[in-house]
């Protein structure tokens, strides 16, 4: 039991971390009010949709803005898509990094805009990361009969 | 010897009374010393005279002659003169008279000596012969010697006399002779001063001469004095004209001055003043001061201090004024200058310590309302995680008294966020905050939501009733939400607090004139919003009324613990109504650039308690209820009334009350709305037709459709329901009957959620994956109260059975909510629910539901008995959590993902709600918008054909004619926008949406968007 009781702590210390430091934010609540017995996996489905989603298409913002002519408003799209999900599943960071994103699209600043893609890389990765511990803690703490 | 002292003593008098008498020195001395005033008095005249330019010397002698003080003047001084020169001529009189008695002893002592002589000759005889030598001294003697000195002289010779007569005689002979002799000297002496005297006199005998001196020197002296001063010194006879005048000013000329009045001299302010003035000294006959501002052309802006004195006659009579102005306008000026200083820094000092007061007041009320509104929000927030914690613990499997806890938990998280909202919003309309949304909507349509809704939550054997008049535009510009929160604040209060009869909204146009005399005293009675919280808190009035009409009514909201969301599902029959009440017909709206503004006044009245007269002054102040006992009885935060009001002013507008006790209270406010007046005559035609199409489900009564005129009964089922509304769910009810009979058994059911059959049918098919959790928890408590079942063989006979006894549709909703009759069947169905698992798969609901959709008839029922929702989005993961919320929620819902596959799926299926994102690939949510709007106005897809849209399901090609009328009724578009500026949201509007919502959606915002447009 004692096991069971460092890893609730471990994961409600990560988890708040996770908040305090703005990775995360209130819209994760909602995700995770929607997981229950009839759909237990629901967050970690939904996360890796959200992987999945995000990879695909920070690819396509890559390969876009690689073109000698950058299409801005297929930019601003692939951008707007990634705000949404990101909104979604409550990954803060991320969303920011869209936003700002966003406002170099605007203004069609493809330095600012290769900036961003980097910045949106890095806190995808990060977001990835931070999430993936954290399902992983709520998976051993699962097998630990917590 | 005496007598050279006597002479001594006259000459000592005579110096001495002469040089008193020096006029020069006497008016030296008066002058400067003895009595200046009255001299001074004396000499203005006098100068005046002097003045060579302007004197008037038939004036002066008519002054002299006529005026008191002048003549007393000069008669004094006339007496002086007088009086001096009486003096001196009685002093030479004296000495005269002195001369003349010596003379006359000297000529009887001359005699008396001559006679004595004559004896002494006689008795001598011829012996005295030279007595003719003396006889020659003789003849000189009697007049020279022979004064007063004769007595001395005799006591002498008297003496002498015994020596030697004859030389003794001879002696005395010769003396005598040198007394004469020096008496004679002395004569001569005297009559020399006397002529000298004389002479004096002659030199100072004209008054004239001396007067004139007297003057010069005062003369010299005034103008000494006043060559520099400003100063205009004047006399002014009866009739006010200048007889004299000393002016320093060199614009005018003594001739345009004497004889002349101020007024004739003069024009500009000030004259007709000092003209008055001086008339009333003249009748008043009392000197007076006074300062006159002129503004003359001659001399600009000038002011001066008057001095008037009247001047009388001998007889009494005033006969003119004296008059003396000084300029003292730089004095004015600065004096002025100075009050006008003081004035300013006491305004200052004043205004300062106000600004201080109110700054401090603001500071403190600022602060305190800032902290109020951080307070409620951070109250807010983990509150509202507490309720939707507690919302979905409630979910779970809970015993019974687990579920009256969390019961009672989750109406007092309610109650608390109420009152957390009220206070938010107050604070924002008091400190500024709130902003106005400036939308266009239409009146009729906001009534009927608002009375829908109303009659959604009704508790009571209520009419609702709504007349919008004609004169209404059809469509206005104002806060939408606003309004919308105060007539709903307003109708729950009413509803509330009436027990029986109707509740109702009248909507007309006033002029903004009329308006202001609206409805006299304001009142009304605590104000709460929360009808939800409010009938959790008072089950038992709801339980009696409800009872005594129709016993299904009033106890879902008792029972449940969340009155709102299962009379959602519990009003089922109305479903038809609202959902078709709600379709306005929608059309879009071309800004027009000509607004005019008409004034709308809005009557909330009701047949309720009504509101004591001496309620009525705090009625509107925050926190007031009528009283203690009402707050007890009818619950709420007394702060709905407040709100409305400061909303209603934020607006423009004005809220008023008038309340009989026991008979009702109207609440009335008057807002002024802008029009676009294009707007009106284009949308006219397509409005009124399809508000035909609506009204006619509403109301069949009514047959003036464009009157606006809504009535919705208490919620009755069945029978009690006006009698078209309720023939045409008696239509619908064979289907609904049929194929509940048909189904049962298979255990299918077009739709579980929200439709009060599904929780039979679910039950049967052991699916609570959908159903509300109100209901689970229903249920549940249902099932601990009578926990053996005898009932649990044959469900679907049983609902069969009720079926066939009512007739009647309502009666499935009897079973599956609370009626104690159906309970125990409610019981064996529990159990079995409770057995299975709540998840069902979303995939099953959606074979179910397609199996339904198979049939027209089950189709048709299942858009009356429960929303379909279609969620237009093209983000998967937003679709994925969306998804799972409104499953959540006991909502099975539809997915596009994006517009032109939105359209599509409208022209397919009628839909009762779609949640449409705003940003999306292919065609956005705006322009899906438009393009249903469009249909529902025209009842044909041409503007989306023309958008490359192909028609794939012919509308007209629908059998049943209740589709077409549904699917072409206004269906509500909920906007999901990445951000909520209102820029944005007026974007949503303006494109033919009703709401929206912001992203990332959340349990509560899919929540009371469900609540407020699916009824």
């Amino acid at each position: 039991m004692d096991g069971v009781a460092q890893l609730k702590k471990r994961l409600a210390d990560y988890t708040t971390s996770l908040y305090d430091e703005g990775y995360l934010d209130d819209q994760f609540v909602q995700l995770q009010q929607l997981q229950d017995e009839s759909n237990p996996e629901f967050v970690v489905e939904v996360v890796s949709l959200f992987f999945q989603d995000s990879q695909r298409l920070l690819s396509e913002l890559a390969k876009a803005l690689e073109q000698q002519s950058v299409d801005f408003r297929k930019v601003d799209a692939y951008v707007h898509q990634l705000k949404g999900s990101s909104s979604s599943i409550g990954a803060q960071r991320v969303q920011r990094a869209c936003i700002s994103f966003r406002n170099y699209c605007d203004d069609q600043n493809i330095e600012g805009c290769l900036k961003c893609l980097q910045q949106l890389k890095n806190e995808y990765s990060l977001m990835k990361n931070k999430l993936e511990t954290l399902f992983k803690l709520e998976q051993q703490l699962l097998e630990a009969g917590g | 010897m005496v007598c050279e002292m006597e002479n001594d003593n006259v000459e000592e008098m005579d110096i001495e009374s002469l040089s008193s008498m020096w006029p020069e020195e006497i008016n030296g001395k008066q002058f400067n010393i003895e009595k200046p005033g009255a001299d001074q008095a004396m000499l203005e005249d006098i100068f005046i005279i002097e003045e060579p330019k302007i004197v008037d010397f038939k004036r002066l002698v008519e002054i002299t002659n006529y005026s008191e003080k002048g003549s007393s003047q000069l008669a004094y001084l006339v007496k002086n003169w007088e009086y001096k020169q009486a003096y001196a001529v009685r002093l030479l009189r004296e000495e005269l008279d002195t001369l003349s008695k010596q003379k006359q002893e000297s000529e009887l002592k001359q005699l008396e000596i001559i006679e004595e002589h004559r004896f002494e000759e006689e008795s001598y005889g011829s012996d005295k012969r030279p007595i003719s030598i003396l006889d020659e001294e003789y003849d000189i003697l009697p007049e020279f010697p022979r004064k007063r000195k004769d007595d001395v002289e005799n006591k002498g010779l008297e003496k002498e006399a015994e020596y030697d007569t004859v030389i003794y005689w001879k002696q005395h002979a010769r003396h005598l002779e040198e007394l004469l002799e020096a008496s004679i000297q002395r004569e001569q002496i005297l009559m020399e001063k006397l002529q000298e005297s004389i002479k004096n006199l002659e030199k100072q005998t004209s008054p004239v001469e001396e007067l004139s001196q007297i003057l010069k020197r005062a003369d010299h002296y005034l103008h000494f004095i006043l060559q520099t001063a400003p100063v205009v010194i004047g006399h002014q006879d009866k009739d006010l004209r200048y007889r004299f005048i000393y002016n320093p000013y060199p614009s005018l000329h003594e001739e345009e001055i004497i004889g002349k009045t101020d007024e004739e001299i003069f024009t500009g302010g000030g004259v007709k003043e000092v003209q008055d003035f001086k008339r009333e000294v003249l009748e008043k006959g009392l000197p007076a001061k006074r300062e006159i501002t002129f503004e003359t052309e001659l001399f600009g802006a000038k002011t001066f201090l008057i001095y008037v004195e009247p001047v009388f006659s001998k007889a009494g009579e005033t006969i003119g004024v004296n008059y003396m102005g000084m300029e003292i306008t730089d004095q004015v000026k600065k004096r002025e200058k100075m009050a006008r200083l003081r004035e300013e820094i006491a305004v200052q000092k004043a205004k300062e310590t106000e600004l201080n007061k109110t700054i401090h007041i603001t500071e403190e009320t600022m602060r305190a309302k800032q902290m109020l509104a951080t307070m409620s929000h951070e109250i807010r927030s983990p509150l509202s995680g507490v309720v939707s914690m507690a919302e979905i613990l409630s979910t779970t499997n809970l015993d019974k008294e687990q579920r009256q806890l969390l019961k009672v938990m989750l109406s007092s998280g309610d109650l608390i966020l109420q009152l957390i909202n009220d206070i938010l919003d107050l604070s924002k309309v008091e400190s500024g905050v709130m902003k106005l949304e400036a939308t266009k909507f239409r009146p009729r349509e906001v009534v009927r939501h608002v009375l829908q809704t109303a009659a959604v939550s009704l508790q009571r054997m209520l009419t609702l009733e709504g007349h919008v008049a004609d004169d209404v535009p059809v469509e206005v510009i104002g806060d939408v939400l606003r309004i919308r929160q105060i007539l709903t604040n307003l109708i729950s209060n009413a509803i509330k607090f009436t027990h029986e009869g109707k509740v109702g909204i009248k909507l007309y146009v006033v002029s903004a004139l009329s308006c202001e005399s609206g409805e006299g005293p304001r009142e009304n009675i605590a104000a709460d919003k929360s009808v939800f919280s409010a009938i959790i808190q008072e089950p038992d009035k709801c339980l009696s009324l409800s009872q005594s009409e129709s016993d299904q009514n009033g106890f879902h909201g008792l029972i449940h613990p969340e009155g709102p969301h299962k009379n959602s599902h519990d009003d089922e029959p109305n479903t038809s109504v609202i959902n078709g009440a709600s379709m306005d017909g929608g059309e879009e709206n071309h800004p027009h650039p000509s607004e005019t503004t008409v004034w709308i006044r809005c009557d909330v009245y009701d047949t309720g308690i009504g509101i004591p007269e001496n309620a009525l002054p705090t009625l509107f102040k925050k926190y007031m209820q009528v009283s203690a006992d009402t707050a007890r009885k009818y619950g709420g935060t007394g702060l709905g009334l407040a709100i409305c009001k400061q909303l209603v002013e934020l607006m423009g507008g004005h809220l008023t009350v008038s309340s009989q006790e026991h008979r009702g209270s109207t609440f009335t406010f008057v807002l002024p709305y802008k029009v676009s007046p294009h707007c009106d005559n284009s949308d006219d035609p397509d409005e009124f037709s399809d508000m035909n199409g609506h009204d006619a489900l509403l109301d069949p009564h009514d047959d003036d459709i464009s009157s606006g005129t809504f009535i919705f009964g208490p919620r009755t089922l069945g029978s009690l329901f006006s009698s078209s509304s309720s023939g045409r769910d008696q239509n619908l009810l064979p289907n609904r009957v049929a194929f509940n009979a048909s189904h049962k058994l298979n255990g299918l059911s077009e739709d579980p959620t929200s439709f009060p059959g599904f929780e039979v049918t679910s039950l049967e098919d052991a699916c609570s994956a959908v159903e509300g959790p109100a209901t689970s928890c229903q249920q549940e408590t249902s099932m601990m109260q009578s926990p053996d079942s005898n009932y649990k063989v044959t469900v679907g006979s049983e609902i069969e059975y009720q079926h066939k006894e009512n007739g009647q549709f309502q009666d499935p909703f009897k079973v599956s909510t609370c009626s104690s009759r159906m309970e125990s069947k409610e019981v064996s169905k529990k159990v079995r629910l409770t057995d299975c698992l709540e998840a069902v798969e979303i995939q099953e609901r959606f074979e179910r539901s397609s199996q339904c959709s198979s049939s027209k008839g089950q189709e048709i029922i299942e858009s009356k008995l429960k929303p379909r929702i279609l969620l237009v989005e093209d983000n998967k993961i937003n679709v994925v959590v969306a998804q799972s919320m409104m499953t959540r929620l006991g909502h099975k819902i539809d997915v596009v993902n994006n517009g032109v596959e939105a359209v599509r799926a409208v022209q397919s299926r009628s839909y009762d709600l779609i949640l449409m994102d705003v940003c999306m690939p292919v065609m956005d949510g705006l322009h899906a918008t438009r393009l249903i709007r469009s249909f529902e106005e025209t009842g044909n897809w041409d503007a989306a054909v023309k958008a490359g849209i192909e028609l794939q399901v012919p509308h007209n090609a629908a059998p049943n004619d209740q589709q077409l009328n549904l699917s072409r009724n206004r269906i509500p578009i909920i906007a999901m926008t990445a951000n909520t500026l209102s820029e944005s949201a007026d974007e949503c509007f303006a494109n033919g949406m009703d709401s929206f919502i912001s992203k990332p959606v959340t349990f509560q915002k899919l929540k009371e968007c469900l609540e407020q447009y699916v009824t």
